[in-house]
């Protein structure tokens, strides 16, 4: 019953944590949402990428080394307690990748992903626009057929990264006749094409994570159409199945962060504060759950399971775990954790609560997740 | 790592889902079944039992231990030398998560898990002087009598013998003394036998729960906290499978409800104030199986040293890399402490949000006692606070986290 990881897994492992003690930044680097902090973070992708370590679960043909799922959780288990930078090109790397290897075409693959695995190509997701968020099938924007290819009009919102990246993949409604889920194109376009305008917004912490995009008779070749026009939300749905899953939020980050929180009450708790005690040792309990919850899932998949609607009730977990542990550390720092400078800030507890916040937004809203679990899981009646 | 139940024991609970089933109308409101207003249930079937038993009869619910007996469930945690099957915790969680989803009455905890653990762990121990032998050596090392315990787990295997006991402070009365016929009290390092004091009531009507009156002695010694220990680990983890097996119950109860009772012109299961609700309870009941399994598997790993020995264990199963050779053992104590707190804190949570969420889907009928969800709603109420408060429980996983000390229980 007991799942050992195995002798490979284990110098795997070890590999891996050497690697980022030997390697790994000093200290954090700037925000990935600043200028400065992008270009670190894509040399230091770079850096990851001649390791062999950026995209550990790829085939060895595009610079991965074909890592089983739990040797790219155990990746993610040491990557997050080396307290490792952000992954700029997560977009690509968790939503596009996948979606290239189920539905790409293979000049597609060998074109697109070893520059990907680099950094050379920062990835943007262009998914929601302003009358589409939740109800993603409500997409306006349009892709017109042209000479060789696609014109794409109308405007993207909510785009993660875009504003420093380098191209982006999107749906497009490519025929206007259809409605809904029907008659929309996954399309990839480049970010300084012409025709391309990205306005940054800034989000509540204050640096720009993403953007509107506006696109004005955009052209994109056919090579950059992924799977058969109008076949776009079939596709897209496959990768928001990763994006919800085990890819985009493995269980490294929570547990290293209740590791860091156990280790936070113990310097700055009141054991008096028992009500503060019972918080961390929820946080804890959660973060316990959600690594054993994926390395059962884990296990399933290997067995040649599917990933289906049980996604959903992964992505609630996590996504208020992470809101309940940070907000806890804040409340262990007291008066101080307002702080955003100065010797007495902790600006990674106030910076990782304000990515917190975004969980049970992105990726699909927790009240569209619930409404899954209703459906799929549950039977209930719509 | 992580505990993955196997294809047999899938078997296993499906086995016992079909057995606790039997005799119930196709209509009754248990488990797999539709929802029933009021009671239609058989006798057979152990909600129709748990009826009974509330009503001051317990021969329908005796009748099914002893077919639970047939399929070895008494016999789960009684060494293979005492007519045991000598299986794992997690066999026993099985087990346990299926009596919950079926609100088994009895004191299933105690009888099934604790008990068993307990004199199993007494005998196994080599430090206790057999106090039934006829060497009456130094009284220092403690004493335990063998002969006493084997015959009692004998019983326990065959399902001849329903165990109960107390344990001040996590549990100050016995439950279900009326049905059981060996009653322990353990109190600091000695355990006796116990009569039963004065019966009260529980929340649950299917149980009940006696003062225990302390008389002869059974074992003493430094050992028996130990022993002692070991077995409220092993109770509170059955208890935390009780619990999630009756708060799967309760989310079909409530999903059940959900899809025929019709408001306003649709099901009530088509709002989403009413959805989310449920959903969250399927989350939470999902998130708190992985911790239940995985605890059984560290006491698994815990049962082993302490029969084989820390030394031994150490290095058969983890190698010096992992584990420092010298403190393997208190390690191991620690992590059995914490493992069985956090299921506990999580499926008495998930179960008792599964109640609240059953309970309101249910509206007034719901909050009748002739309904059968009752059932459910108030054995939850019973066990989520026995086998320690979930205070104590975030206690000793906080303790565990924090210290190398030895947690309050070990």
């Amino acid at each position: 019953v007991t799942l050992d990881p195995g002798e490979d897994s284990r110098q795997f492992r070890a590999e891996v944590r050497d690697w980022l003690a030997a390697h790994g930044p000093a200290g954090p680097l700037p925000s990935v949402d600043t200028a400065e902090g992008f270009a670190r973070h894509r040399a230091w992708e770079s850096e990851l990428a001649a390791a062999g370590l950026a995209v550990v679960s790829w085939p060895a043909a595009y610079g991965g080394r074909d890592a089983s799922l739990l040797d790219w959780l155990v990746f993610e288990e040491e990557y997050h307690a080396a307290a490792a930078p952000a992954r700029v090109g997560q977009n690509g790397l968790f939503l596009l990748a996948p979606t290239l290897f189920a539905h790409g075409t293979a000049e597609q693959r060998d074109r697109l992903l070893p520059r990907m695995a680099r950094a050379d190509d920062v990835w943007a997701q262009a998914w929601s626009e302003p009358d589409a968020g939740s109800d993603l099938a409500a997409i306006r924007s349009r892709a017109v057929r042209a000479d060789g290819g696609w014109l794409l009009s109308g405007q993207k919102t909510w785009s993660s990264r875009a504003a420093f990246a380098d191209r982006a993949f999107g749906l497009f409604r490519s025929d206007p006749g259809a409605e809904r889920h029907r008659g929309l194109t996954y399309l990839l376009f480049d970010l300084h094409a012409d025709g391309v305008t990205v306005r940054p917004v800034r989000q509540l912490g204050g640096d720009t994570g993403f953007a509107e995009i506006f696109l004005d008779g955009v052209f994109v070749p056919d090579a950059d159409v992924v799977g058969a026009p109008g076949d776009g939300w079939r596709i897209a749905m496959s990768t928001a199945s990763h994006e919800r899953g085990l890819s985009l939020r493995s269980p490294g980050r929570f547990s290293a962060a209740a590791a860091r929180l156990v280790g936070l009450w113990q310097r700055a708790g009141d054991p008096a504060d028992t009500g503060l005690r019972d918080r961390v040792a929820d946080a804890w309990i959660g973060a316990r759950a959600y690594r054993l919850h994926t390395y059962a899932t884990a296990a399933r998949l290997a067995g040649g399971g599917t990933l289906g609607a049980e996604s959903s009730l992964g992505k609630v977990f996590w996504s208020e775990l992470d809101i309940a542990l940070h907000e806890t550390a804040l409340d262990l720092l007291g008066p101080r954790a307002e702080l955003l400078d100065g010797p007495d800030a902790d600006g990674r507890w106030l910076g990782d609560y304000l990515f917190s916040l975004a969980g049970p937004i992105y990726a699909g809203t927790n009240e569209v997740q619930r409404n899954v679990i209703a459906d799929r899981v549950l039977g209930l009646p719509r | 790592v992580s505990g993955v139940r196997s294809a047999e024991q899938e078997q296993f609970a499906a086995a016992l889902h079909d057995l606790l089933t039997d005799g119930a109308p196709a209509d009754n409101g248990g488990p797999g079944g539709a929802p029933g207003n009021g009671s239609a249930l058989a006798d057979g079937s152990a909600p129709g039992a748990a009826r009974r038993w509330a009503a001051g009869d317990p021969e329908p619910g005796l009748a099914l231990w002893r077919r639970l007996a047939g399929l070895g469930v008494t016999a789960l945690a009684v060494p293979e030398r005492c007519g045991g099957l000598g299986a794992s915790p997690l066999d026993l969680v099985v087990a346990c998560e299926e009596l919950g989803h079926h609100a088994l009455p009895g004191p299933v905890a105690e009888s099934l898990a604790a008990v068993p653990r307990l004199l199993a762990a007494l005998t196994d121990d080599t430090g206790l002087r057999d106090s039934g032998a006829r060497d009456r050596g130094r009284r220092d090392r403690g004493s335990c009598d063998r002969a006493l315990c084997d015959e009692w787990l004998r019983g326990l295997a065959t399902g001849d013998l329903i165990a109960t006991l107390a344990r001040p402070p996590q549990l100050p009365y016995a439950a279900d003394g009326d049905v059981a016929g060996l009653m322990l009290l353990v109190e600091g390092d000695v355990v006796r036998i116990a009569t039963p004091g004065t019966r009260h009531r529980s929340v649950d009507p299917a149980r009940s729960l006696s003062g225990a009156r302390g008389g002869q002695v059974v074992a003493r010694g430094p050992a028996v906290a130990r022993a002692a220990g070991r077995a409220l680990n092993l109770g509170t983890l059955a208890s935390a499978a009780q619990l999630l097996g009756a708060g799967r119950a309760l989310l079909e109860a409530g999903v059940r409800h959900a899809r025929q009772r019709t408001q306003f012109g649709q099901p009530i299961g088509a709002f989403q104030a009413v959805r989310h609700r449920l959903a969250d309870v399927a989350i939470a009941l999902d998130f708190a199986r992985p911790l239940l399994d995985a605890a059984a598997a560290t006491l698994a790993d815990d049962h082993g040293a302490g029969q084989h020995g820390a030394g031994q264990h150490g290095a058969g199963q983890h190698g010096a890399g992992q584990h420092g050779a010298g403190q393997h053992g208190a390690d191991h104590g620690a992590s059995a402490d914490r493992d069985v707190s956090a299921a506990k804190v999580a499926c008495a949570d998930a179960a008792y949000l599964a109640a609240r969420v059953a309970l309101q889907v249910h509206g007034a009928i719901g909050y009748t006692q002739e309904h059968d969800v009752s059932l459910w709603l108030m054995k939850v109420r019973a066990l989520v606070p026995a086998w320690g408060t979930q205070a104590e429980h975030r206690a000793r996983v906080m303790a565990a986290l924090t210290t190398h000390e030895a947690a309050p229980w070990s």
